[in-house]
């Protein structure tokens, strides 16, 4: 895990500083609120549908005990007792009163955590792989690579007031866990035939109302570059994403209407520039980085057996751990999607057991996933069984990753003032109807997404299945949407028809699980049979 | 129009800047004004007779004039490079990084905070266009 | 009707203009028909409310209910924790929400 040293804490001290200061200034008046919101919103605090509402960033999805343990204290003593986790790998909480908000932010710092640039027109925090230095596919650890463009973001004064949000996900595998071509850039580090490690950078992804893949503007960065050229696409897209429509001032939109190659050769010639300039860190840096990011100490005979005899354990271990590249570990997911519940929501006592778990289990390592469940990412496998009990007890045993039951959902209406419609609800109602007609195994990987509205935080686009949230007239009514992914095998989902009420959009969904089951062929997945046999069987079912 | 925050040593220059199209035209003047959608490149094969450059910020939220003058300082320019228009309190620390050593805010800046803003950061993670030393650049050093 | 709604500078709570303050319960609003305007600019420059704004409304059961869902959902708190509302105790709340 990377550690601050004095310089990051200093940084990260001064911003809750400057945060209290300009929290100060508003609440004295010298500060209107359409001056504090992008200020507010760079620190994570957004004004909800019932109260401030705070994103506090995980980067790259990483944490340890002792962050976790803050976060569920965070929960208890300035929220109602509860978080969520986010597709963007982060957490927020929704009943924040800004004059704690300082003081929430000097707690975090405490534990080397920070909300910096969370929110606002802005780089993001920097997602990654969930199982980053667990996996047996990748190359090499992604995580080193976004922490150096962590810091190059981090209070970046060219790239904090841009045309829009800029999101970027690093990865290291072929396999994409992270939605990689679904991001404004998208980072996949490659070895080259000659053994060299580089950076493949995909530019102009997104979702929202305009869902996009990124095409690749250069395959191979060399990593001595990696930050300049980042630099030379954000500077083109500063100067050159459109302002005037807040709709269309994301990059991908800009890269759409250049077209790729003009984008990519105007990025080439401001990184022919930049490198003049002598912005890239010293690649002492990145390995000074990498330190922080090696193998924890694996047991050499760690063994492979698992007691198989409780069913309901064997059932777990099947669906929610995975593979790892030291003999006798897995990577264990603790599911956030129990049959009813709210999807990525964790009590703060939850939180507290899967950091003592972690500790335990898992080297003093969590992950956060971006389809809102956490992972241990290195068990040993001798251990599942007490890992599983203890899980189980607290209602985190849940059997389900990456079938239907495993829904990635928004917040929705509940607790989203741009929302149109819940998502909540209608994702607890399917994982009821899923759970009790005990059709959840058999239909094996299924992704169901969910999003209340237009802006798709719900990943609706790349869900297998996706469901998006309208407002009809003053009702809620659920779209229904086929055929996407946001994995390796990227694309991007179409909507059925017509729409569905509360009701009948779970109707919907079980009907075209209904389609899958008779068409399917041996080892097809519902997306497979779909990409087979295209969308009129299940429209006919759905629409007659 | 507030006060004028200048940070540089030397006279300030008295006339008025121009648009770029017309300081492209008239081979005489010394002040130029950059607007949002300007490119700042087209002022380089002159910047021998430019004193004063100004960055327009017509709405805070904006940002295309933080990468207006970065261009003109990486490319050596070194006389005045002013903000102007809605400029606040907490952009000017990022705008000095930028390479700005004046601002000509359109409401008058409390001096206290202003002074706070530049006081605000210990350390940078980044180079840009001012002279700070990067903390990258000094863990290896 | 017309009521008037924000939410409180420091605390985020969602607030309703009562004719002479601000109430965090909707019962309490007042119909500002014809004074929105002025009201919500006096109240936000005074720091009482943040990002005011009025919304249509109409009586039922003696009490205002606001005409869009989603205002409806703000009035009261989050239809899926209904342990966090302002009336955990009421069954029905439900019903008046959605």
């Amino acid at each position: 895990m990377y550690k601050y040293d004095q310089y990051d804490q200093a940084m990260v001290d001064a911003r809750v500083e400057e945060f209290r200061d300009q929290a100060r200034r508003r609440l004295e008046g010298k500060l209107t609120e359409a001056q504090f919101t992008p200020l507010r919103l760079k620190n994570g605090l957004y004004l909800q549908l019932h109260a401030y509402m705070l994103r506090v960033a995980i980067p790259y999805g990483t944490l340890d005990s002792r962050q976790m343990h803050a976060l569920a204290d965070i929960a208890d003593r300035y929220d109602r007792g509860y978080g969520h986790f986010t597709t963007r790998q982060n957490i927020q909480y929704n009943w924040i009163k800004l004059e704690d908000a300082a003081d929430i932010l000097a707690d975090l710092s405490k534990v080397e955590m920070h909300a910096i640039q969370t929110s606002g027109n802005c780089i993001r925090n920097i997602s990654s792989d969930h199982f980053a230095g667990a996996a047996a596919d990748e190359v090499v650890d992604p995580r080193p690579y976004a922490e150096l463009l962590r810091q190059w973001s981090s209070f970046h004064p060219e790239f904090n007031y841009l045309p829009r949000k800029f999101k970027i996900a690093v990865i290291a595998s072929d396999t994409d866990r992270a939605a990689m071509r679904l991001h404004d850039i998208g980072i996949q580090i490659v070895q080259n035939d000659a053994g060299e490690l580089g950076a493949a950078f995909y530019v102009g992804g997104g979702m929202g109302r305009t869902p996009m893949i990124a095409p690749c503007i250069n395959d191979f960065v060399p990593l001595d570059r990696l930050v300049t050229y980042a630099e030379a696409c954000l500077r083109v897209y500063n100067r050159y994403g459109r302002r005037d429509n807040k709709y269309k001032a994301r990059i991908k939109i800009l890269v759409h209407e250049l077209g790729a190659e003009e984008y990519t050769r105007q990025v080439e010639e401001e990184f022919a520039h930049l490198l003049e300039q002598g912005v890239e860190p010293p690649f002492a840096e990145l390995e000074r980085i990498r330190t922080f990011f090696e193998d924890p100490l694996f047991e050499a005979d760690a063994s492979s057996d698992i007691d198989r005899s409780d069913p309901d354990f064997a059932l777990w271990v099947d669906r929610n751990t995975v593979a790892h590249k030291a003999d006798g570990y897995v990577s264990a997911v603790i599911s956030l999607k129990p049959v009813g519940g709210i999807p990525g929501d964790a009590t703060a006592e939850q939180m507290r057991l899967m950091a003592d778990l972690a500790k335990d289990y898992s080297f003093d390592e969590l992950r956060v996933m971006h389809t809102q469940n956490i992972v241990l990412p290195h068990v040993r496998k001798a251990d599942l069984h007490a890992l599983w009990t203890a899980l189980d007890e607290a209602g985190l045993g849940a059997p389900n990753l990456d079938t239907v039951e495993d829904i990635i959902a928004c917040p929705g209406l509940d607790y989203c003032s741009l929302a149109n419609a819940r998502s909540i609800p209608v994702a607890q109602r399917i994982s009821e109807r899923f759970a009790k007609t005990g059709k959840t195994e058999t239909l094996g990987q299924l992704k169901l997404k969910i999003s209340g509205c237009i802006n798709a935080c719900g990943h609706h686009h790349a869900g297998h299945i996706g469901i998006l949230g309208v407002d009809r007239k003053g009702v809620e009514n659920y779209q229904l949407l086929l055929g996407g992914s946001e994995a390796e095998d990227v694309s991007l989902a179409k909507i059925t028809g017509p729409g569905f009420d509360e009701h009948g959009i779970v109707d919907a969904v079980e009907t075209v699980t209904t389609v899958y089951e008779r068409e399917r062929e041996d080892g097809e997945r519902f997306l497979d049979t779909y990409r087979r046999i295209g969308m009129n069987p299940f429209k006919e079912a759905l629409y007659g | 129009m507030a006060e004028l925050l200048r940070y540089r040593d030397d006279e300030t220059v008295d006339h008025p800047a121009v648009t770029v199209d017309a300081f492209l035209d008239q081979s005489n003047a010394s002040a130029v004004r950059i607007e949002p959608g300007d490119d700042a490149r087209d002022l380089l094969p002159h910047l021998e007779r430019v004193a004063l450059v100004e960055v327009n910020f017509p709405a805070f939220g904006d940002g295309r004039g933080y990468s207006s003058a970065r261009i003109l300082r990486e490319a050596g320019y070194d006389g005045e490079l002013r903000a102007v228009g809605d400029v606040l309190v907490d952009q000017l620390a990022y705008m000095r990084r930028c390479g700005f050593d004046a601002f000509e805010p359109d409401q008058q800046l409390d001096k206290g905070d202003v002074q706070a803003a530049f006081d605000r950061w210990p350390e940078v993670y980044q180079p840009a266009a001012d002279d700070r030393t990067p903390i990258w650049t000094k863990r290896h050093s | 009707m017309r009521l008037l709604t924000g939410n409180d500078l420091k605390t985020g709570a969602v607030t309703w203009w009562t004719g002479s303050d601000w109430s965090i319960h909707v019962e309490d609003a007042a119909d500002v028909t014809g004074s929105e305007d002025e009201t919500a600019r006096r109240e936000e420059a005074a720091r009482r409310v943040n990002a005011p704004y009025a919304v249509d409304a109409e009586t039922q059961d003696g009490v205002p209910r606001p005409t869009h869902i989603k205002e409806r959902v703000r009035t009261l708190g989050p239809t899926v924790r209904p342990d966090l509302t302002l009336k955990p105790a009421e069954p029905d709340l439900g019903n008046w929400v959605i």
